[in-house]
């Protein structure tokens, strides 16, 4: 039967040791009302037809050639070797590395995902990763929270789906949250923020590039939600954050982002990856495994997971937050991504998207598809739509291309990266031309 | 055989780089000046062979379930199959975008449907949602759709949450994140729940109770219709954690205990990896009446289209799309390779190895419950601790020299000096042996000379890491 490994020869030796005759007995002192008769599933199948199974399934997805479409998750190059080292049999089946002495190779490959998240971010601590970018921002947010200052606000160019993420934790926990309604530039309201009367607001969550790809001037933000008392948690998106200047550097007190466009594949929304760091100050508050450096007994330079007295296993219910996992294997998968583009790798992606986007606003903008904000922005932005957008799509959809996403008010969202030739750019021009 | 790797930051040559992408095809442009970086991030400029050496050498470091024994109690470490990788990996799954039309991803909805019937059907709740990413989510997600049911109910004021003093940590965890109360509640001496205890912490303002059911000393709660009983009786809820799902699947179901919401690990019962600690699945399913209350959009089927539907009442989101899909598809094809006849015998073999162990432990080994136990078992070193200062963590790290994997230590709570075993199905009887007679050497051994405990492990590539210095001058990150 599938994976199990006792003969009938042997679970008679097993039960025979045990005084017992057969597996039911095994069960034969719990309530009988509660023992099923039979499990109303389909029959085992062999992996042949398992794999046909799912083969059939497969097929009935549409992978598109062409997307431009992004909106939180984005299609990137992944090389050959990503994949190919990230998923190396030890690194997948293992478990949260409790046994340092035989966890040094996980333990160290964390550590490596750190330092480099922060020097991404510009920040000085970062954890070992958690179950996504939206709710990387809710651990952020929560983590701002004390006795005093419950109250959230979260910039209107914030991914909805991110917004609604905080808005569920922060239900959940009794604590206000606001949206700071963006300017007609697409921006965060910064006047807005000076002028409000709450005393009470913990933190600000802002995202550079914003949903709608527009660059925010995040040292501005800073300056004003600091004078406040008000803390700044950034979203950046990892692959601007290399060509960006640091939200670190800007003085946000938090970083956070959705790591999927390092080398994580779109997979229907998941597994993906979401990164947390912080300030110095911010060490002892900032939730999930932290893996940080020591030595063994002998001197050896050694891995281990650390800072636990912050976590839910010794606090109890005084903990922050439940967060008791990580999502290491796409923490290694990021970390292999990223050593291996190197820092020129990824200014090169970066710039391709950002190069390949003004290219096609441009593009598009000759045919009547107008910008609707004036502001700068990064592999993402808004047009009107001059035609009908759900026909539009369709006629793109059966053109094998993912098109913009429809956004409020007649608005497209899309999305270039350095997946998209300008082949496929000016093809998906003249598809578009043609619907008009 | 103590080797430790220089990181890939000490390996970094400058202007070394293996170039992935084509030159630019469009026209190259700057970013404006006020928003550019003024100084690269410093990565590591490495070739490909670089790469690939030093992830091979770190993932020599680390011990797989491949590499032997893996008796993780409370994390049912079984084999994780090859064929669910590769079926999670076929374009159709791993290429689409969270946000392409309905009419595009039909394939995965289907599969969605399959794995909601059949968990449901497991567990004996009336639908699953696959948004919550990992177990403690999905008891966030739980204890959320209590919270809700009750707002929803005009009855705010119930907010307490009853947790056995044995669960894990996470429960009390995730009730304080649920802005609710926390009343622990004591085991009797068997390690259960003790009935008049039970009624003696209940009044108007209970919310639920949070259970394991076997619980986590591997012991299954008899009274649990009694217990469930109390609870609705008193207005309360129940949640089922479903971290030891693989002593009872297919055999006895904890809907049919009372249970009205639950999680399952995926990454647990149903065998999809680990990942050194992440992604997994935190699944969660409930019974009709709380339906509305599920986080995230849910997927029904309108004709024959298979569509999301957003309830008004629902939580809300608790990621940013619907979940970790490549993993359901993995415990979907589990479930399939098994069938209706081999989950409930999974389970089975899950607790006859457990009982083998701890039988042939015993020859040596103090085990807490002295009767059958479920899918797993504590050995208590509080004796050998006392006496020869041979403590837990000292015999999980003489298991390591062995080359195996240690069991859990220290939990659950409640037992002094606890080491957790849970064998799992995907072990063979020869392999059961040959850890007790290794189990049972090192206890000897130690016995007979008691300075042998502080000096394990001593084939590892460390030693034993000073974790007290790592926490008070913590260093989480390389510094140049």
């Amino acid at each position: 039967m599938a994976y199990l490994l006792n003969t009938d020869e042997q679970v008679k030796e097993m039960l025979d040791t045990l005084g017992l005759k057969t597996l039911e007995e095994l069960y034969d002192y719990l309530p009988k009302e509660l023992i099923i008769d039979e499990l109303n599933i389909p029959e085992a199948l062999g992996e042949i037809d398992v794999l046909r199974s799912f083969q059939n399934l497969s097929a009935k997805n549409k992978v598109f050639s062409s997307i431009f479409r992004g909106a939180g998750s984005y299609r990137h190059y992944i090389p050959a070797v990503v994949p190919e080292m990230a998923n190396k049999e030890r690194f997948k089946t293992a478990y949260t590395p409790y046994q340092a002495e035989v966890s040094q190779g996980t333990l160290q490959s964390i550590f490596e995902f750190q330092t480099m998240i922060c020097e991404l971010t510009g920040m000085d601590v970062a954890n070992a990763s958690v179950y996504d970018g939206a709710s990387a921002a809710a651990e952020a947010v929560s983590m701002c929270r004390d006795r005093k200052k419950k109250r959230a606000y979260i910039s209107g160019g914030v991914n909805p789906r991110v917004i609604n993420t905080v808005k569920t934790y922060s239900w959940s926990f009794n604590a206000p949250v606001e949206i700071l309604e963006q300017t007609k530039d697409g921006l965060v309201d910064i006047d807005a923020l000076e002028k409000t009367e709450h005393t009470d607001i913990a933190a600000l969550l802002i995202e550079q590039p914003n949903y709608y790809g527009l660059f925010e001037d995040v040292s501005k933000i800073v300056e004003v939600a600091h004078k406040k008392g008000i803390k700044v948690i950034v979203k950046v998106n990892p692959i601007a954050a290399a060509v960006v200047e640091s939200v670190g550097e800007c003085g946000a007190d938090i970083a956070v982002g959705e790591g999927q466009p390092l080398g994580i594949p779109l997979g229907f929304g998941g597994p993906y990856l979401g990164f947390m760091a912080c300030k110095k100050n911010l060490l002892r508050a900032i939730p999930g495994r932290i893996v940080g450096e020591t030595k063994d007994e002998e001197g050896n330079r050694a891995y281990v997971l650390t800072l636990q007295a912050r976590e839910q296993h010794i606090r109890r219910e005084t903990a922050g937050s439940n967060l008791c996992s990580n999502q290491a294997l796409c923490a290694i998968t990021a970390s292999v991504y990223m050593s291996s583009m190197g820092p020129k790798g990824m200014e090169d992606v970066a710039m391709q998207c950002y190069n390949k986007a003004h290219y096609l606003a441009n593009e598009l903008g000759k045919i009547g598809f107008k910008l609707r904000y004036n502001s700068e922005f990064f592999h993402e932005f808004v047009t009107e739509s001059p035609c009908d957008i759900e026909k539009l799509n369709r006629y793109l959809e059966n053109n094998n291309i993912l098109g913009g996403l429809p956004i409020e008010n007649n608005g497209i969202l899309w999305c270039a990266t350095e997946m998209n030739t300008k082949h496929d750019i000016d093809n998906l021009v003249s598809l578009c031309k043609e619907v008009l | 055989m103590r080797k430790t790797l220089p990181l890939l930051f000490e390996k970094s040559v400058e202007n070394r780089r293996t170039h992935y992408l084509s030159k630019c095809d469009v026209e190259e442009l700057e970013i404006p000046k006020n928003f550019k970086r003024k100084v690269a991030p410093k990565l590591p400029e490495l070739s490909e062979t670089d790469i690939t050496r030093h992830y091979t050498a770190l993932e020599a470091n680390t011990f797989g379930i491949n590499d032997g024994f893996y008796p993780l109690g409370s994390c049912t470490m079984k084999y994780n199959p090859k064929i669910n990788d590769k079926i999670a990996s076929l374009p159709g799954f791993a290429e689409i975008h969270p946000l392409q039309p309905e009419n595009t991803v039909q394939g995965i909805f289907e599969a969605l449907e399959e794995a909601n019937k059949s968990l449901s059907e497991i567990t004996g709740m009336d639908i699953m949602s696959f948004q919550p990413a990992a177990g403690a989510h999905g008891e966030l997600a739980s204890l959320m759709m209590f919270k809700k049911y009750f707002e929803d109910r005009g009855e705010t004021n119930r907010i307490k949450i009853i947790i056995p003093d044995s669960a894990h940590g996470t429960n009390p965890a995730t009730v304080h994140m649920c802005g609710m109360k926390v009343i622990n509640l004591k085991s009797n001496e068997k390690g259960c729940i003790d009935v008049e205890e039970l009624k003696s912490v209940i009044d108007k303002d209970l919310a639920g109770i949070m259970l394991t059911n076997p619980n986590t000393l591997g012991i299954f709660e008899e009274d649990i219709l009694e217990i469930t009983k109390i609870i609705h009786d008193a207005g309360g809820l129940c949640y089922y954690d479903g971290a030891n799902l693989n002593a009872i699947a297919g055999i006895l179901r904890p809907g049919d205990m009372g249970f009205d919401c639950i999680h399952l690990n995926l990454h647990k019962t149903f065998s999809t990896p680990h990942g050194g600690g992440g992604p997994g699945s935190g699944a969660i399913g409930c019974k009709e009446f709380l339906r509305k209350y599920l986080p995230g959009p849910q997927i029904e089927k309108e004709k024959d289209l298979y569509k999301f539907n957003s309830y008004t009442e629902s939580i809300g989101q608790l990621v940013a799309f619907y979940g970790n899909t490549l993993i359901t598809l993995r415990a979907l094809a589990f479930i399939m390779s098994y069938g209706k006849e081999g989950i409930p015998k999974m389970s089975k073999h899950a607790v006859l190895n457990a009982n083998y162990l701890k039988q042939r432990l015993s020859e040596r080994f103090d085990i807490f419950n002295k009767n059958l136990c479920m899918h797993e078992f504590i050995i208590t070193m509080e004796k050998e601790a006392k006496n020869n200062n041979f403590t837990a963590k000292d015999m999980a790290k003489a298991i390591l020299d062995e080359g195996m994997m240690a069991p859990t230590m220290y939990f659950p709570l409640i037992v002094k000096e606890a080491l957790m075993v849970e064998p799992t199905e995907t072990e063979g009887k020869e392999t059961l042996d040959f850890v007790a007679d290794k189990y049972i050497k090192i206890y000897d051994d130690v016995v007979a000379n008691p300075e042998l405990a502080k000096q394990f492990p001593k084939n590892t590539i460390i030693s034993r890491p000073d974790e007290v210095t790592a926490a008070r001058s913590p260093i989480v990150k390389y510094m140049r």
